[in-house]
């Protein structure tokens, strides 16, 4: 067994630091491969934890790795379950903040504003679907603290599932409105089309994807809590959005997101 | 190359229809074939279907994805012919031995309500010439072998076309934003690919004007009644006896495609 001292504690601190200082690394599982899914949520908890302590407000969760072209992309095959807190808002027509970020990606998502308390184990897709009040179109940008996305399960885990920032579209419609299976996205880079995707590729459904979180987090002790965000993980495969760039994730019946790559960090 | 050497690739080409047995890749057969050649060669085959008693029914465009065209080293799709016999029925078992290695790809059709006559189309001339939108799925085949196709290849074989399946429900243009409609492609019920109709050249729309600035110039018009496949919004999925492919295009309805179990 390679010889190392990493903890939870230690690296929590490393990563929060990685964060900070815009630092990518290699992924800890190369010095400790007992790095597991467990011991992620562990040091994905402690990093929550010290959010918190310096005045974070938690608001949410996000999901990572729920469709198919997102598992084959990173080689990992479940999906999981980070938190979302207010620093991760990016407001409308504000540009990615390429100076807080290492070598950010972008991914549409559909995202739920929760109208009950969902409370694990056993939910259902229909159920979790039914907790939802709203439904709103959205992309994550997406960053890691690891050199080239590159990391095993128990890594992105404790990454908080690779979080950066997020930002939400205009249209805020109640679930019953929408067939999520069908709600089509297309995404645009400097006006060229560079993939599209439907609320199918989340899981089938993504309350599905909504289920999987209550449930998951039942096993750490969580409910997702009435009014939180759930960012329901990317539709298609991250796409890159250079400093400069324009970019646009048009939804079928939830309006269009735009944004702006930002500016080189100097 | 010549049009003795024209028609001989062109003969292959049925002969590898009628025998059920893929040929090399014309570029290795023909070594001086070049790309004008190619919808020479897809003509003399036309041709010779249209005097057996086959009829035109439409076009498909394809390599209109930008992943497509990047994979052949091209940057303009290309078209084949729609025959009156590439036509099966929704829900009734598509034979399985007139195929040589089908593949599908979920699309829109349009139908056109007037005629469509390039060059100098405009995207309001396509839309005033269609006269509604049925959800589709696409048969493709190659009469090549491992589908190891370049662009001439494809084009000399039709395009790779093999059929199409339409479904019943028509919509007009007027009732959705083409490009945000989107596809989820289910095979034997499981969900195999996703997308929007907008992956098709930013809009099947522009398709459809190019096809008809294309072929526009040589004297071929659109007419009303014809079928346009503009371009497949997800990657091909082979096909293999007794496969059932669904594409569930939300407010546009749903086609099915269902392969008989044997032949």
């Amino acid at each position: 067994m390679a010889e190392h001292n990493w903890t939870v504690d230690s690296v929590a601190t490393e990563l929060l630091a990685c964060e900070a200082e815009r630092r990518d690394r290699v992924k800890f599982t190369d010095e400790w491969p007992e790095l597991d899914v467990e011991t992620g949520y562990q040091i994905q908890d402690e990093t929550l934890r010290r959010r918190l302590e310096r005045g974070e407000q938690l608001i949410g969760v996000k999901l990572g790795l729920t469709s198919r072209a997102k598992q084959e992309r990173m080689g990992v095959a479940t999906p999981f379950v980070a938190w979302l807190t207010d620093a991760m808002v990016l407001p409308a027509d504000l540009p990615v903040p390429q100076d807080k970020l290492i070598h950010p990606r972008i991914e549409p998502e559909l995202v739920f504003i929760m109208g009950e308390r969902l409370e694990g184990p056993g939910v259902t897709g229909a159920q979790a679907l039914a907790a939802v009040s709203h439904v709103l179109g959205g992309a994550e940008i997406i960053d890691s603290r690891y050199k080239d996305f590159r990391f095993l399960a128990g890594d992105v885990v404790a990454d908080n599932a690779s979080s950066g920032a997020y930002m939400t579209g205009p249209v805020a419609l109640p679930p019953e409105m929408l067939d999520l299976s069908t709600e089509a996205v297309l995404v645009e880079v400097d006006g060229a089309i560079v993939d599209s995707a439907t609320g199918a590729a989340i899981m089938g459904h993504p309350a599905e994807a909504l289920a999987l979180a209550a449930n998951d987090l039942a096993k750490r002790g969580h409910a997702i809590e009435a009014g939180w965000v759930v960012l329901t993980g990317g539709m298609t495969d991250a796409v890159f959005a250079p400093p400069g760039s324009s970019v646009a994730c048009h939804f079928t019946n939830l309006g269009s997101v735009y944004f702006n790559g930002g500016t080189e960090p100097a | 190359m010549d049009s003795a050497l024209q028609a001989k690739a062109a003969k292959d080409l049925l002969g590898a229809y009628a025998s059920r047995t893929p040929i090399p890749p014309l570029i290795e057969t023909f070594t001086e074939i070049a790309f004008e050649d190619a919808y020479v060669i897809q003509k003399l085959q036309i041709d010779e279907l249209l005097a057996d008693g086959r009829v035109v029914k439409g076009h498909k465009v394809g390599l209109t994805s930008a992943a497509m065209q990047k994979q052949l080293g091209v940057s303009q799709p290309d078209f084949g012919h729609l025959l009156d016999d590439m036509f099966y029925l929704e829900n009734m078992p598509i034979p399985m031995d007139v195929w040589l290695q089908p593949r599908i790809e979920p699309e829109i059709a349009f139908v056109l309500g007037r005629p469509l006559q390039g060059p100098g189309v405009t995207i309001a001339d396509a839309i005033r010439a269609v006269d509604f939108v049925l959800p589709a799925i696409e048969l493709v085949d190659s009469r090549i072998k491992d589908w190891k196709i370049g662009i001439i290849d494809t084009i000399a074989d039709n395009a790779s076309s093999g059929g199409v399946v339409l479904g019943g429900k028509p919509t007009k243009l007027t009732d959705v934003d083409l490009r945000l409609v989107g596809c989820t492609l289910y095979k034997n019920g499981q969900i195999v690919g996703t997308g929007a109709n907008g992956a098709v050249m930013g809009n099947p729309l522009n398709s459809l004007v190019w096809l008809a600035n294309t072929v526009g110039p040589q004297g071929v018009t659109l007419e009303p009644g014809h079928v346009v496949l503009p371009g497949s919004v997800t990657k091909l999925q082979p096909v293999a006896p007794g496969d059932t492919f669904v594409a569930n295009w939300g407010v546009l309805g749903t086609a099915t495609a269902r392969f008989a179990k044997e032949n």
